[in-house]
């Protein structure tokens, strides 16, 4: 039997719409432990692949006869071993491209919510890693916010959608993948704008995001308004897009809140988290709709794949936001902290413009779990 | 530390490091040591766990200009 080969944006139709799948995840156990792809009625058997060198009859009464069996490793070799074996066994076998690689960088754009004159507000769902960017649109123009390293999809969605990419923000100065957004910029013409205090020590141009600061996309009233939201870290910056939703960057995410830690400064930082989601956001219209700039766990996200609820909902079942006792909070975010990002000082230097390293030394940093909140 | 046989294993990506680690290892006599030289970095997780779960030991390892040595003991 022939093996085939599933691409990232194939298995991404499957975790949106709901499908099962069966995965035969050939890494480490402690790799797959840390990481593996996530879907709401996925089956998972995790055998590494250098135990089955010597052939795959001992496994054959774990695996599933009626359905396809997707094999994956780290970047596809074993994989492909190991899919083999099982279409030789006669099995129905497949291999993920790329890897938990590929995984990892694959972008879903969805759409969020058409906005006031025909605008349009897309998350770009980064699956593998659990980051969210987001583009919105109005008349001929664009602005972008969190863009994650992969700088071509976001060029290319605005050239397919015909609008001038113009503003490109990040909430905060990110510590656990590397930002697209001045690239993007660099490439498009369009403003950069970054939080000056998260931006002491970088080594680039870039346009301060400050709290009031407003922009307008489009000659249609899409206002992008920028709320000073420090925590995560000391710079971080919420937007309120079109009256109607609330980008909270890392500040605060569907089922759980940001953690303080990343920059080293977490006992300095925890009483901004606090105020931030306390009193802050407790100003705010609770029916915006919060669009957060990352998912920890599959159930985070909605049936159509967006990641989005009303903060009147996260008032109530957010756990981190229903902590009344100050000194509880405190140790809820500083204490048993889960482990930080993979390689995070280098992705803030990286971020800082201090470092400059290769695809492959980006992709080998941004291996793993996002880890940047705290349940 | 005598080495019983090298294996050099530069330049291949996974699975080739372990498919021909395990071969070179069929090759050796108990408590001999097989030197492999690898460059993929999945190895340096992988070729410790292959080891462990054959009851081979790593002992000693080193990374110099880019390559990866381990030097295994057969069980």
């Amino acid at each position: 039997m022939t093996v085939n080969k599933w691409t990232a944006a194939q298995v991404a139709r499957k975790v949106i719409e709901n499908k099962e799948l069966f995965i035969l995840d050939v890494r480490n156990k402690n790799d797959f432990d840390d990481w593996k792809i996530e879907g709401h009625q996925f089956e998972y058997l995790n055998i590494p692949y250098f135990e089955l060198l010597d052939g795959v009859e001992e496994i054959l009464p774990k695996l599933p006869t009626d359905k396809e069996v997707l094999v994956v490793c780290a970047k596809e070799g074993s994989s492909v071993m190991v899919a083999e074996m099982l279409s030789d066994a006669g099995l129905d076998a497949a291999y993920l491209e790329g890897g938990m690689k590929s995984w990892s960088m694959y972008l879903e754009p969805i759409k969020v919510a058409d906005l006031a004159d025909g605008g349009e507000l897309y998350q770009f769902v980064r699956l593998g890693k659990g980051c969210l960017s987001y583009m919105v649109i109005s008349e001929n123009e664009a602005a972008i916010i969190d863009a994650v390293r992969f700088t071509d999809v976001f060029i290319n969605f605005a050239k397919e959608k015909g609008v001038e990419i113009k503003h490109v923000f990040d909430t905060h100065l990110h510590a656990d993948h590397i930002s697209g957004g001045r690239h993007i910029a660099a490439e498009t013409g369009a403003t950069y704008y970054l939080p000056p205090k998260d931006a002491g020590e970088v080594v680039y141009e870039y346009t301060a995001l400050t709290d009031g600061l407003t922009v307008q996309i489009g000659s249609a009233k899409i206002e992008v308004n920028a709320l000073y939201s420090p925590g995560h870290t000391i710079g971080s910056t919420s937007f309120v897009i079109d009256n109607k939703f609330l980008l909270t960057g890392d500040i605060l995410f569907i089922d759980s809140i940001g953690r303080p830690d990343l920059a080293g400064l977490a006992d300095d930082w925890v009483g901004d988290l606090r105020e931030t989601l306390y009193t802050r956001y407790r100003k705010l219209a609770e029916d915006l709709i919060v669009l957060p700039a990352h998912f920890m766990i599959i159930d985070e996200l909605n049936e159509d794949g967006t990641v989005a609820k009303p903060l009147g909902d996260l008032l109530k079942e957010n756990h981190g936001l229903n902590i009344e006792d100050e000194q509880e909070f405190r140790s809820t975010v500083t204490d048993n902290l889960p482990p930080q990002p993979n390689a995070h000082v280098q992705i803030r230097q990286v971020n800082m413009g201090k470092i400059t390293p290769n695809n492959d030394e980006q992709t080998e940093m941004e291996i793993g779990p996002n880890r940047c909140a705290v349940r | 530390m005598n080495i019983t046989k090298t294996l050099d294993a530069k330049g291949l990506a996974c699975p080739m490091p372990i498919v021909k680690t395990k071969k070179a290892m069929d090759t050796i006599h108990s408590n001999e040591v097989l030197e492999v030289m690898v460059t993929d970095k999945g190895a340096l997780s992988d070729i410790p766990a292959w080891a462990k779960s054959g009851g081979h030991s790593i002992i000693d390892q080193k990374e110099e200009d880019g390559v990866i040595y381990f030097y295994i003991q057969k069980n």
